[in-house]
């Protein structure tokens, strides 16, 4: 079967273009997950907003961008409280107490889904789990050409849309409160005693990843969302020691990743004569994982070899 | 009104005339009735101390005696049951800029990406102010505040390339680039070489000349009387403050420390 531009343009596309987003708005937000030892914090977060997404469309009954992020929001919010609840009174360490708050989250999201109405609609739990990357369609492009038209832009697909939305806002808010954001990181009691609310970015942090995993929820799914918030910031994390670079670095590996991931799993199984194509977004969390494991075997300073190459370098007479 | 009076003519640095530096006849700080508790378990109580406005002072005390505390109590950095905390007057949590900080050093992921100069430049993050980034004028205040603690060479290195002085040392230089009038150092000295000790103090007792109040959690009591002027002695209440000379006696050492206490 020989690809159409039509059909590029009109499948995968419009899923390219998610996919790249979803990775560089969650690439961004786990560099200082990451760099605060959180990132459990955001494989929480990302499950724990599942009954709220659920909730919000139950209750409002609608999947509109706004009650899904509204409710997402609200389930944040209490598994924020609800950790911090169970750490205290429950006496646990803190990543027990998330382990124990989000798997119960997520589970009573699941159960939600197979025994409500949802069921009848298009909230089903493997799209939930795994994403539904290949659902999203951009029917408007017929040709290169007419990318050029205003009409064709104003359909495109909410998902694509969500996620562009989220990218601008993670970005903004990244550069805005660049300082503050690296200060609370590295020392929040400095950044206290300057009265800089170190508290306030934390939560608000919990809220970008929790924004950031419900806009990429419909493309990716919940599960291969956490590759994408840790794998593109531990890989630029081996290969510098600039925090600007860092970032950078995590969005450029996030778009590889999406883009290499999306176009093997697509395209890939023709290589080899099967017509039939594997799921891209579980291809894209192969390919950061990939990513990951190059950077710890090969970064110059923070890699295996490269330290083996350091130590051995001390070794021999100058 | 509980501020002490203290000849102006000893205090007259420039940052005084800035119309909204408080009250320079006042205490550079002035603490109340200060009393923290974590999970009921009193660990400060009551503490009333005015800081001298000369002199470099050094918190003493035996471990869990709240010396940390004290200092993050008076920064409002941990929740405190009561107390009332004044520097020149004003309350502490009006004159942020004013008051620098030095943590321990374990405080922090010294694995974090950033370069000695750009920590140094988080000192000057208060003054910088939402929505701008680091200037020109902020890098160079913290590439001074570098070569004043003998790091000049290191300004570029990533802080986990350090050694434990070189990293306290630039905790230092972050602080001076504040420019504060009262800092408070939980254990500069702890774990340094000789050199870097001898580097802080240097640097310490410049501060002091230049009319700043310096106020250092201490812990090691045989080096008190030969670098510090002034002792404040905590053992979960205040036992004593005042001068060395007359304050570090056998009698308030066994009251702060109890029997177990050997000191030169």
């Amino acid at each position: 079967m020989e690809l159409t531009v039509q059909e590029f343009l009109q499948i995968d596309l419009p899923a390219l273009a998610a996919a790249v987003l979803a990775c560089v708005a969650n690439a961004m937000v786990g560099n200082f997950l990451i760099l605060r030892r959180q990132s459990l914090l955001g494989d929480a977060v990302s499950h724990a907003v599942l009954p709220g997404i659920v909730g919000g469309f139950l209750l409002l009954g609608t999947r509109a961008t706004w009650a899904m992020f509204a409710g997402a929001l609200a389930a944040a919010i209490f598994a924020g409280v609800a950790i911090e609840a169970v750490r205290r009174w429950g006496r646990m360490e803190a990543g027990a107490a998330m382990g124990v708050v989000f798997t119960i989250m997520f589970a009573g999201g699941v159960l939600m889904i197979e025994q409500s109405a949802a069921h009848a609609v298009d909230l089903d739990a493997d799209c939930v789990l795994y994403g539904a990357l290949e659902d999203i369609i951009w029917m408007a492009p017929t040709g290169w050409s007419s990318l050029l038209l205003a009409a064709t832009w104003a359909d495109v697909p909410r998902e694509v849309a969500t996620l562009a939305g989220m990218v601008l806002v993670i970005g903004v808010v990244v550069v805005a409160f660049w300082k503050e954001l690296k200060l609370t990181t590295f020392d929040p009691a400095l950044a206290s005693a300057l009265g800089i609310p170190a508290g306030l970015f934390h939560y608000g942090l919990v809220a970008l990843t929790a924004g950031a995993a419900v806009a990429s929820f419909e493309a990716v799914g919940s599960i291969l969302v956490i590759a994408m918030l840790i794998c593109p910031a531990a890989t630029a994390r081996m290969l510098t020691d600039r925090l600007s670079t860092q970032v950078w670095l995590s969005v450029l590996f996030g778009v590889v990743a999406a883009v290499v991931g999306y176009l093997a799993a697509a395209f890939g199984p023709r290589l080899f004569g099967v017509e039939q194509s594997l799921s891209a977004a579980g291809m894209i969390a192969v390919v950061a994982g990939l990513l990951l494991t190059l950077a710890v075997v090969l970064g110059p300073r923070h890699g295996v070899l490269g330290r083996r190459l350091r130590t051995r370098s001390l070794a021999q007479p100058a | 009104m509980f501020t002490k009076a203290i000849p102006t003519m000893l205090m007259s640095p420039d940052w005084l005339k800035d119309g909204k530096a408080g009250d320079a006849s006042a205490a550079p700080l002035a603490v109340r009735g200060l009393t923290v508790a974590y999970d009921r378990r009193p660990v400060l109580w009551d503490v009333a101390w005015d800081a001298p406005a000369r002199g470099l002072v050094a918190v003493v005390g035996p471990n869990g005696a709240g010396k940390s505390t004290f200092v993050k109590a008076v920064l409002g950095l941990v929740p405190t049951v009561t107390g009332e905390v004044k520097v020149f007057g004003r309350d502490v949590r009006r004159q942020r800029r004013a008051v620098g900080y030095v943590p321990q050093r374990e405080s922090v992921d010294w694995d974090f990406p950033v370069s000695a100069v750009e920590v140094v430049a988080m000192g000057r993050y208060g003054r910088i102010g939402w929505f701008r980034p680091v200037g020109r004028a902020d890098r160079e205040a913290a590439r001074e505040a570098l070569d004043r603690v003998g790091m000049s060479a290191f300004a570029d290195r990533q802080i986990g390339q350090l050694s434990g002085g070189q990293q306290q040392r630039v905790f230092l230089a972050r602080a001076l680039a504040q420019d504060a009038r009262v800092y408070l150092m939980d254990e500069p000295f702890a774990g340094v070489d000789a050199a870097t000790e001898h580097a802080i103090l240097t640097v310490l007792r410049d501060l002091d000349r230049a009319g700043r109040t310096v106020i250092c959690v201490h812990h090691d009591l045989g080096t008190v009387r030969g670098w510090f002027d002034h002792v404040l002695m905590l053992n979960t209440r205040l036992v004593a403050a005042g001068p060395v000379e007359t304050t570090l006696t056998d009698e308030t050492l066994k009251a702060t420390y109890g029997g177990r206490m050997l000191v030169g």
